[in-house]
Formats: structure tokens, C-alpha cells, sequence
């Protein structure tokens, strides 16, 4: 292997592409090569860099300098300074650096090991930092039923949101006899502020395909579907071109590794619809029809995918899997809580001095993850609430920073973990307008099958609109509850059951708020 | 036309998704006409209601003409909080449309939608496959006008 004196890591994504990246990395070899550093500056176009600074960015190792916004008439004072000079260019930098050293790339990770670090468009990468190794464990070295049990033995709870033991939800569909099973994997991410599963597969599509197929392995599937949304092109393009790598090295196929297991994958597109999130939805517009949910039992697990038993698992979720069947369930239960194993990938965003993108262990509070993930405030800001798990999460005010995140801790608090979304509110902000925001989004997302959630979300918006107008009472502001918590019992699917959960919290924690933006009752 | 992008996919209803995409990117308007709906309907072997029931339930199709460019804004709550209703303010004036209204020149559509995804750079848009974040109202003028420039 070539010795290289730095590294510098570029995010492709689909940010950084509108700003030019392409059209950058071409100037920046350009002019590397012009001063004679094409063999000591080593180039990577990589996946998330773990933060989100505006524009074009890029990592310099092994000196940790974190560059944003970066226009073409920049590259000749980058490479004249940092690289050949050694002197980075402060004012490129991120502002946050020197106050705030990024823990990304140095902490140990399971889900993230190779984001941002290889380049996820190369099998001979990933093959290269120990891929595959686990797929290949599971098919020549394990039987079916052993890697259902390492699964249950790590612990492993679903990502998408209510965490479910993953193990546990496979083992009802390995022991049944079906001519034909499914693996289906559930990458509509479309909870508002969360956008970890486009990282994961955009910084290590491989990893997702990996954990796909131990799966496929341990229930019998010999087909898998990737459901993902069509806004995310960048996903969709890396992850073709890895089932194809896949597919020309013998890693999908029939017969692979000459073990008598056949396997393909392939990626359907949705056609925007949060409720899809949802598995008997997800099923439902799979087959080509509205999303609507089905009725459960029977379950997926028994009959899912045109009435075949199918499992559907989150992206996050199925990427920890190569980890524990590499390493085994004694190693990933190192990480995380008794209860909650593992790491969960967190977008933190809003009024953050850094925002971005982490993986922590389980149980982390919410307070380190803002202080030391996301460098705290932003200057000049005061914390105020967070809004934890996308709409269909909770505000959490300050004095439940400490709470530990994990689906057991934060039950307690009538709250949830949900989909990793954490969205900052300074003290400036209204708790109200934020409700309305979300409530709009109910409205607008209900599928319009039970009557309970399509009422229910019409009238939540109607009477959320009627307080911030500042036209409402205490009396609205208490019915608004009722209709939610009726809703919670009675709607068909999760979508229903939802919004109570950012109203309860708002109305508890920050009551004094609704109060007086309300009319007294004359 | 539409019989051709049929034959692509096998006759099955599952396809019916990628049909209809297919369909509605490659016409003019970005739209799904009563003719495609019939042709799809024949192709397919399933009932034009079922077709029409899908196509209405999800956001991305449409069964109105729209304008050569569709400029998506996000409206859920991390966009909103970082001003997305100001930007919209701006597109609405400088289009001079409503939502769901494509402007006289046939050249933009303006939709809201759904969070995109790339909350990091609240608030976003995307311009048919484009994304644009940390969107400002002098941001979105400027877009607008590039693009306006260039057909």
C-alpha cells in the first residue's frame, strides 16, 4: 500500500453535490498534481463526514481539520498553505474548531465503523476493512438457527422507532415451511428530522447489504427488497452499483460461496408517503396499491409480501447485524445498556453550535450528546426544549436532559426514542408554532383509512391553529388532549397513535406557554 | 407512448409504481393523463379506479399538467423552524403563484412537501432532481432566476 503524508476526506452527498463538489475534487487533484503532491495528498470521495457544514466539505487527516463551503478560488490557498505549507487555512475552517474537536472518527462504532472513511462506491474497500467476513461466517460456518439465537443473544432492538427485539421478530418466520420468504428492508425514512438511514447507506451501502443477507440467511429468503424513497437518488445509485459489484463478485447470486444459497436483492422506489413507514403499509404499496396498513395479526412474519412470510427490518437496524455475527453477541453487548444494546445514530439539528451526525452508545444522555456531540449551543443561544424523534417524538424540556437515551429510560417519561431525530430549540422559540408544524404534518400524512386518525388529525389542526392565533382557550388546549388520547386508542396503525405524544409533552412541560397565548374563558 | 413504457415492466399490479413514475418523468407536463391511466389500465389488467386510487394517494404523482420545472419546498417542523415559511412568502411573490399553481410561462410548478431528508441544511427544496439547502429569500431569488436563465 502507497504511503500517503494526509488524507483528505470529501463528502459526496446531495448537498455538497448542488454546490459543485464534482467540478471541486477536479480543480483540487488539478492543483495538487501541479505542485507536485499527487503522492503525498491522498484524495477519498467519502460518504457523511459526520458533520453538516454548508457547501462543498472536506477532513484533512491525520490532522483533524474540518473545511466548509469550499468554492473553487479556494483550492490554490488550500494547497499552497495546508498542504504544502502546513498551515490550515483558518478562515475555511469550521467555525466551531478549537472549541469543539469532533469525537466522530474517534470513537468506536459499530453502524458508522467505515463512514466517512472508505469509499462506499468500492467492494475492494469494504471487502478490504473486513466486509463480507460475517455473511460468510453465517453461510459456511453457522446454521439458520444459530445466527437467529447470536441475533436474540445481542439484544439487538428494531431502529425504526418502537424496538422490537429483531431476533425475536425473525425467529416467528425461520422455523415456518413457505415455498417463497421475503427480507424487506424499510429505508422509507420519512420521519421529519431524520435522515440517519440515507448516511448509513450513502457512507456504507455494502454494510446494509451485508446485514440483508445474514438475514435472508438465518430466516430462507431467497429474495429482498429495499424499499426506499425517490428523493434519495445518491442512495439509490450507490446502492445499484453495490448490488452489482455484489453480484459480478459471486456474493449474490444462486449457490453463493458454494453453500447452496441463492440470494438476490433489489431496490423498489416509493412514491411519498410517511404512512409506508409503517410494514403492512410498506407491504401494501410493494404490491401496487394505496398504502394503507393491514389489519394484525397475521403479521408479517407470517404473512407479509403477497401473503408470503416476510421480515421487515429498519436500514439501521439490519446494518448493526454484521457486527454481532463477526464479532458474536457477547462483544456488541459491550455497547449500550442491559436493557438496550448497541449504538443509535442520532441526527442532532437546530440551534446547535455543530450539528450533525453521531453514533453513541445506547443510554447516552441527552445532554452529552448535545454537549459533546454537537459542541452545545450555538453562541449566543440558550437551550430551551428538543423535539426527540421526529413528529412522532416528544419536546423534552431541560430538566429531562439527563434522561438516559434508550427505549426503557425514556418510557418512563411517557416518551420515546423514535427514529434518532433531535431537533434543538432555542428559547426564542414557540413551543405552540412548533406543535402546529407538526400537527399540519399529521394532517397532511394521515392515509385517510380509520376514522379515528383522519378526523383526528383535521381537528388537531384545526383547534393548534385557532391557539396560535391566540383565539383559543384552556378549554381547546385540554381537548386537544382528549381527541389526541382517543386517537392513540383507537386508530388502525401507529400513524394515529402518534401525535399524542407531542402534545402531551407540550402541553406538560410547557404549559405556562399555552396559558398565555389562550383567552380566558368569559 | 404510454403503451411502450408499459411493455418495460411485466403485467403485474406491483409494477404499477414504477410505471406510473416512469410515465409522469417523461411527459412534457410531469403528469399522468386520463389516457395514460387507460392504457396503464389495459396493460395491466387492473380497474382504472384502482389506478387513480393509488395515483392520488401518493404526493409525488400528480393528475394536473404542471410546469417544466417543480420546485418541491419542505415544509415539516425542522424547516419550518429555520424559516421555511418566509421562503415560500418569496417564491409565491416572485413566481407571482399560489400552491399547487405553475406559473403562466408553463416553466415552474410550486408544491410543498414532506421532509426531503436533508434537514442538515434546513430549510430545503428540491427543483425536480436538485436539492437546495440553507435556503434564504435571497437564496431562492437567485435559484430561481439562474434557472430561469437557462430555459
Amino acid at each position: 500500500m502507497k504511503y500517503y503524508r494526509s488524507h483528505v476526506l470529501i463528502g459526496i452527498n446531495e448537498t455538497s453535490i448542488a454546490a459543485g463538489v464534482h467540478a471541486f475534487v477536479k480543480g483540487l487533484r488539478a492543483e495538487l498534481s501541479k505542485a507536485g503532491l499527487s503522492d503525498e495528498i491522498n484524495i477519498l470521495e467519502t460518504g457523511p463526514l459526520g458533520f453538516f457544514g454548508k457547501g462543498v466539505c472536506l477532513t484533512v487527516y491525520p490532522e483533524n481539520v474540518n473545511y466548509e463551503n469550499l468554492k473553487a478560488e479556494d483550492i490554490p490557498e488550500l494547497v499552497q498553505e495546508h498542504f504544502l505549507k502546513g498551515r490550515p487555512v483558518g478562515r475555511l475552517m469550521l467555525d466551531t474548531v478549537g472549541k469543539f474537536s469532533p469525537k466522530f472518527n474517534y470513537e468506536s462504532r459499530i453502524v458508522l465503523r467505515n463512514s466517512g472513511i472508505i469509499d462506499p462506491e468500492s467492494i475492494d474497500d469494504y471487502i478490504g476493512a473486513g466486509g463480507y467476513e460475517a455473511f460468510e461466517k453465517a453461510l459456511t460456518q453457522m446454521q439458520p438457527k444459530d445466527i437467529v439465537e447470536e441475533v436474540k443473544a445481542s439484544g439487538l432492538r428494531g431502529r425504526g422507532g418502537a424496538g422490537f427485539p429483531a431476533g425475536v421478530k425473525w425467529s416467528f418466520t425461520a422455523p415456518l415451511e413457505a415455498e417463497q420468504k421475503y427480507v424487506v428492508v424499510n429505508a422509507d425514512e420519512g420521519e421529519p428530522g431524520t435522515f440517519k438511514d440515507r448516511l448509513i447507506m450513502e457512507g456504507d451501502p455494502h454494510q446494509l447489504l451485508e446485514g440483508i443477507m445474514i438475514c435472508a440467511r438465518a430466516i430462507g429468503a431467497s429474495k429482498a427488497y429495499i424499499y426506499i424513497r425517490g428523493e434519495y437518488k445518491l442512495c439509490i445509485m450507490r446502492l445499484q452499483k453495490a448490488i452489482d459489484d455484489c453480484r459480478n463478485y459471486g456474493i449474490l447470486g444462486t449457490n453463493i460461496f458454494e453453500s447452496g444459497f441463492d440470494l438476490d436483492i433489489e431496490i423498489k422506489i416509493g412514491a411519498g408517503a410517511y404512512v409506508c413507514g409503517e410494514e403492512t403499509a410498506l407491504i401494501e404499496s410493494l404490491e401496487g396499491n394505496r398504502g394503507h396498513p393491514r389489519w394484525k395479526p397475521p403479521f408479517p412474519g407470517v404473512k407479509g409480501l403477497w401473503q408470503a412470510p416476510t421480515v421487515v427490518n429498519n436500514v439501521e437496524t439490519l446494518a448493526n447485524v454484521p457486527f454481532i455475527i463477526a464479532k458474536g453477541a457477547a462483544e456488541y453487548k459491550k455497547y449500550g445498556t442491559p436493557e438496550c444494546t448497541g449504538t443509535k445514530v442520532y441526527t442532532i439539528l437546530g440551534d446547535v453550535a455543530h450539528p450533525g451526525l453521531c453514533e453513541v452508545d445506547m443510554g447516552t444522555t441527552l445532554r452529552t450528546i448535545i454537549n459533546e456531540y454537537a459542541g452545545g449551543m450555538k453562541k449566543g443561544f440558550k437551550f430551551k426544549a428538543a423535539l426527540v424523534g421526529g413528529a412522532a417524538g416528544v419536546i423534552l424540556p431541560d430538566r429531562l436532559l439527563d434522561v438516559k437515551m434508550d427505549f426503557s429510560s425514556l418510557n418512563q417519561y411517557a416518551a420515546v426514542l423514535g427514529s434518532g431525530a433531535i431537533l434543538v430549540m432555542n428559547e426564542h422559540q414557540s413551543i405552540v408554532d412548533m406543535l402546529w408544524s407538526i400537527l399540519r404534518f399529521f394532517r397532511h400524512e394521515s392515509c385517510g383509512k380509520c376514522a379515528p386518525c383522519k378526523n383526528g388529525t383535521q381537528q388537531l389542526y384545526r383547534l393548534i391553529t385557532k391557539i396560535k392565533k391566540g383565539e383559543g382557550t384552556m378549554e381547546d388546549v385540554e381537548l386537544m388532549q382528549m381527541i389526541a388520547e382517543t386517537m392513540q386508542q383507537t386508530s388502525f396503525c401507529a400513524l394515529g397513535q402518534s401525535p399524542i405524544m407531542a402534545i402531551r409533552s407540550a402541553i406538560e412541560n410547557f404549559r405556562d406557554e399555552f396559558i398565555a397565548i389562550t383567552k380566558e374563558i368569559s | 407512448m404510454y403503451k411502450e413504457i408499459c411493455a418495460k415492466y411485466a403485467p403485474t399490479k406491483d409494477n404499477l409504481i414504477y410505471i406510473l413514475h416512469e410515465i409522469q418523468d417523461t411527459h412534457p407536463q410531469h403528469y399522468i393523463s386520463e389516457e395514460a391511466v387507460q392504457a396503464i389500465s389495459e396493460y395491466l389488467k387492473v380497474p382504472e379506479n384502482h389506478i387513480y386510487g393509488v395515483l392520488t394517494f401518493y404526493s409525488m404523482y400528480s393528475t394536473k399538467p404542471r410546469g417544466k420545472n417543480i420546485i418541491r419546498l419542505c415544509e415539516s417542523p425542522p424547516c419550518y423552524i429555520k424559516g421555511s415559511d418566509n421562503v415560500l412568502r418569496k417564491l409565491k411573490s416572485i413566481l407571482n403563484v399560489s400552491v399547487g399553481e405553475t406559473t403562466k410561462d408553463g416553466k415552474f410548478t410550486l408544491e410543498l412537501c414532506a421532509c426531503l431528508g436533508v434537514c442538515g441544511n434546513a430549510p430545503v427544496m428540491m427543483i425536480n432532481d436538485d436539492v437546495y439547502g440553507d435556503l434564504s429569500e435571497e437564496k431562492v431569488e437567485e435559484i430561481i432566476d439562474k434557472i430561469r436563465g437557462r430555459n
